[in-house]
C-alpha cells in the first residue's frame, strides 16, 4: 500500500510535469543557494589556513597593546617598541633564529611620469628571512647602508611593473615623499594572498632610512620572529613572553602591554571572518529554503483544489480519509525532496565553479549536503500537511458534485 | 423488531430517513421521511421530475451522504453510527458506484482507473491486474484497456467506469443518470450491460434515471416526488 502511494504520487507529479518543476524551483535554489555558499565558504577558510600555514608555522608576531582585534592604529597612545628591545630579545633567546624590527606607511611612489600609492616597509636584512623574502635581481642591504639610513631600497614585482615596465629598475632612483632612493634590489614575487591583497605592492627601505625620513620617530610597529627550525613554536612563543615582559619591564601581576600571535593564532582569526561571512549568506540562502517551502505548500492547496473530483473518486471506491491525507503528503514530501536532490546537484556544481573562479579548494560537507537533503524532506512534511489535512476531509458527496 | 419474524431482512432499509439541506428560510427538504426495503438481487430503478430527491437517495443508500434524520440499515448494519472511514470501508467492499460524468481519473488508463478500488483494497500487483483485466473484459473493453479516457467515446467511458464499479466485486451497483450523456444506442448497450450482470451474476441494481425508456430494464420502479416516495411497484405496472 504504501510503495503503490509512492508510486501514485510520482505518476501525480510527472503528470504535471512543468508544474511540479517550478514548484520545486524554490527547494532547488534555497538548498543549492545553501550548499555553494557552505562549499565555497569552507574552501575559502581552507585556504586562509593553508596560506597561513605556508607562511612559516615557525613565524611569530609581537605587536605593541593588548588584543589584536582592538588594537588602533599603529602610533597612537601605546607603549610602542623600539629597535633595541628587538635586538634584546633576539639576544637573549636562542629559540629565536632572527627576529626582524618592522614599522610600515603608506606612500606615492613616483618614477619619472609614473606613480603608486604602495606600501613602504622600513626594516633590515633579517626581515627578508623571517618574512621569507627571495631576491629575484640586484642584492639586499649592505651594513653602511643600513647603520647609516641610505637612501636606498628593495621593490616588490608589482612596483616594478606598474612604475618600470619592461625596463630595468635596478639602478634607477625612486621617489617616496622627499626621498628619493636608488633601488638595488628586486623581490621574488609571491603573489596574490587569499584576500587578494597583493603581497608584491611594497617597497622596502632601511628602517633607520624610514624612521628619519618617513616617519619622523622612532617607533617601530611591529617584530615578526622566525623560531629555529625544529624548535617547538609554542614554547618560543612563552618564551618571548616572559623576555618582553621583562624587557618592557612588566611587573607581577601585570598585564602584558603587547601581544605575541602565532600563524596558527592567525589562522584561526582569519577562518573566523570567513566563518562569520559563510554563516550569514548561508542564513539569507535559508531564507529562500522557507520561501521555497511556501511555494510547495501554495501548489499543493491548488492542487487539493483542482482535484478535488479525483479526491471524491477516491474516495467514492473506498479510499479512507488517512489514505488520501497519506497520497497528498507523499506527494509534497517526493516532489520537495525532488528538489532537494536537483538542489544539491546544482549546489555541488556551482560550489565547483565559484571555488575554481576564487581558486580556492572545492571542499563539500557532506553533513550540509545531509542537512539539506534532510530539511528539504521536512519543508515537504511541513508544508503538504496543512494541504493533505483538507482534501482528507473533504465530504465525498461534495468532493464529487465540484466541477 | 417485528419484520425480522416475517420475512428475511432486506439488503437495504430506509427508515423514516430524511435529509434537510440548509437552515431556515433556505431549508431545503431533499428527503422527506422516505421508508424503503431492496432485497439483495433487486434491479431498481428510481425516478421522478428533478429536485424530487432521487439522486439524494441514492447517495444515502451509497454511504456518500449522510441522512439528518432516520435510520439506514444496510446488510443489517445501522450505517448512520459509522464514522467517515468506515462508511469508506463499507463502499470499498460493499459498493461500486456508476455516474452520469463517468468520473474516471484523466491520463489514467483505462486498465488503472479499473484497478483503482482494488488498490484501496490492498490488493497485490498481479491480482489487481488480472481481476482489473478480468472487469474489463466483461464490458467488452479488453482490446482498450491502455487507453486514456480522453481516447475513449462516452459509451466506452461508461464502461469502463461498470468495470471499475464491478471490479471491487461489490454486492450493490448505485448508477447515477448511467446513460444521462449517451445517445439512444448506446445507452440500450449500457443498460444491457447492467441487465446482465443484474440477471448472471446477482448483482443488486439501484439506478437513478429520468428516461423511462431506460428505467424500462428494470424490474422494479420508484416514483418520487418532493422528497417522497409517490408509486413503488414492478416496472411494467408503474411505469
Amino acid at each position: 500500500m504504501f510503495l503503490e502511494t509512492i508510486r501514485l504520487a510520482v505518476q501525480a507529479i510527472f503528470r504535471n510535469a512543468l508544474r511540479s518543476f517550478l514548484t520545486v524551483l524554490g527547494i532547488v535554489i534555497g538548498v543549492g543557494a545553501v550548499i555553494a555558499m557552505v562549499t565555497v565558504g569552507q574552501g575559502s577558510t581552507a585556504q586562509v589556513t593553508a596560506d597561513v600555514e605556508k607562511l612559516g608555522t615557525n613565524m611569530l608576531m609581537v605587536l605593541p597593546g593588548q588584543d589584536a582585534m582592538e588594537r588602533g592604529p599603529a602610533g597612537t597612545s601605546m607603549h610602542l617598541f623600539t629597535i633595541r628591545m628587538n635586538d634584546l630579545m633576539e639576544e637573549q633567546l636562542s629559540v629565536i633564529d632572527v627576529s626582524a624590527p618592522m614599522s610600515m606607511g603608506r606612500a606615492r611612489a613616483v618614477f619619472g611620469n609614473e606613480n603608486r600609492r604602495t606600501d613602504i616597509v622600513g626594516t633590515d636584512n633579517r626581515y627578508f628571512t623571517a618574512a621569507q623574502w627571495d631576491i629575484a635581481r640586484g642584492r639586499i642591504f649592505d651594513v653602511t647602508e643600513l647603520q647609516a639610513g641610505k637612501p636606498v631600497c628593495v621593490i616588490g614585482e608589482t612596483v616594478r611593473k606598474d612604475l618600470f615596465g619592461t625596463s630595468d629598475p635596478i639602478g634607477e632612483e625612486l621617489r617616496i615623499q622627499s626621498l628619493s632612493c636608488e633601488i638595488i634590489g628586486l623581490l621574488k614575487s609571491k603573489g596574490a594572498s587569499t584576500f587578494g591583497s597583493d603581497q608584491d605592492d611594497f617597497v622596502i627601505i632601511p628602517i633607520r632610512t624610514f624612521h628619519r625620513r618617513i616617519a619622523g620617530n622612532t617607533d617601530v610597529a611591529m617584530f615578526i620572529v622566525s623560531v629555529r627550525d625544529g624548535a617547538d613554536t609554542e614554547r618560543a612563543k612563552t618564551d618571548v613572553e616572559a623576555v618582553m615582559r621583562d624587557i618592557r619591564r612588566i611587573g607581577r601581576g601585570e598585564e602584558d602591554d603587547f601581544t605575541v600571535m602565532d600563524m596558527k593564532q592567525l589562522a584561526t582569526m582569519l577562518s573566523g571572518i570567513t566563518g562569520v561571512l559563510t554563516g550569514l549568506l548561508s542564513a539569507v540562502a535559508a531564507v529562500s529554503l522557507l520561501v521555497g517551502g511556501i511555494g510547495i505548500m501554495n501548489i499543493m492547496l491548488v492542487s487539493v483544489t483542482e482535484r478535488t473530483r479525483e479526491i471524491g473518486i477516491r474516495l467514492a471506491v473506498g479510499a479512507q480519509a488517512r489514505q488520501v491525507l497519506l497520497q497528498f503528503l507523499v506527494e509534497a514530501i517526493i516532489l520537495s525532496l525532488f528538489g532537494g536532490l536537483i538542489g544539491i546537484v546544482v549546489g555541488l556544481g556551482v560550489g565547483l565553479l565559484g571555488a575554481n573562479m576564487l581558486s580556492v579548494p572545492f571542499s563539500p560537507d557532506p553533513q550540509i549536503v545531509l542537512l539539506a537533503f534532510a530539511f528539504s524532506a521536512a519543508v515537504g512534511v511541513v508544508f503538504g500537511y496543512f494541504p493533505a489535512r483538507r482534501a482528507a476531509r473533504m465530504n465525498p458527496i461534495d468532493a464529487l458534485r465540484r466541477e | 423488531m417485528a419484520d425480522r419474524a416475517d420475512r428475511p431482512r432486506a439488503l437495504i432499509q430506509l427508515r423514516d430517513i430524511s435529509r434537510v439541506y440548509g437552515v431556515g428560510e433556505a431549508e431545503v427538504r431533499a428527503l422527506d421521511q422516505v421508508n424503503l426495503d431492496i432485497d439483495k438481487g433487486e434491479f431498481v430503478a428510481i425516478m421522478g421530475p428533478s429536485g424530487s430527491g432521487k439522486s439524494t437517495a441514492l447517495n444515502v443508500i451509497g454511504c456518500l451522504d449522510v441522512p439528518t434524520a432516520g435510520h439506514y440499515m444496510f446488510n443489517g448494519v445501522e450505517v448512520a453510527h459509522l464514522t467517515p472511514d468506515q462508511r469508506a470501508l463499507l463502499r470499498r467492499n460493499y459498493l461500486g458506484f456508476i455516474f452520469q460524468g463517468y468520473n474516471l481519473l484523466a491520463r489514467t488508463s483505462a486498465l488503472q482507473n479499473v484497478e483503482l478500488p482494488l488498490i484501496y483494497k490492498g490488493m497485490g500487483r498481479t491480482e489487481r491486474h488480472a481481476a482489473a483485466t478480468n472487469a474489463l473484459a466483461k464490458v467488452g473493453l479488453a482490446h482498450r484497456a491502455h487507453h486514456d479516457p480522453s481516447e475513449l467515446s462516452g459509451g466506452q467511458q461508461q464502461r469502463v467506469a461498470i468495470a471499475r464499479a464491478l471490479a471491487g466485486n461489490p454486492e450493490v451497483i448505485l448508477a447515477d443518470e448511467p446513460t444521462g450523456n449517451l445517445d439512444t444506442k448506446l445507452s440500450a448497450e449500457i443498460m444491457e450491460v447492467l441487465q446482465a450482470l443484474n440477471h448472471d451474476e446477482g448483482l443488486t441494481i439501484v439506478m437513478v434515471t429520468h428516461e423511462t425508456q431506460m428505467a424500462k430494464f428494470a424490474r422494479r420502479l420508484i416514483w418520487m416526488v418532493d422528497g417522497r416516495i409517490e408509486r413503488d411497484g414492478l416496472t411494467a405496472t408503474v411505469a
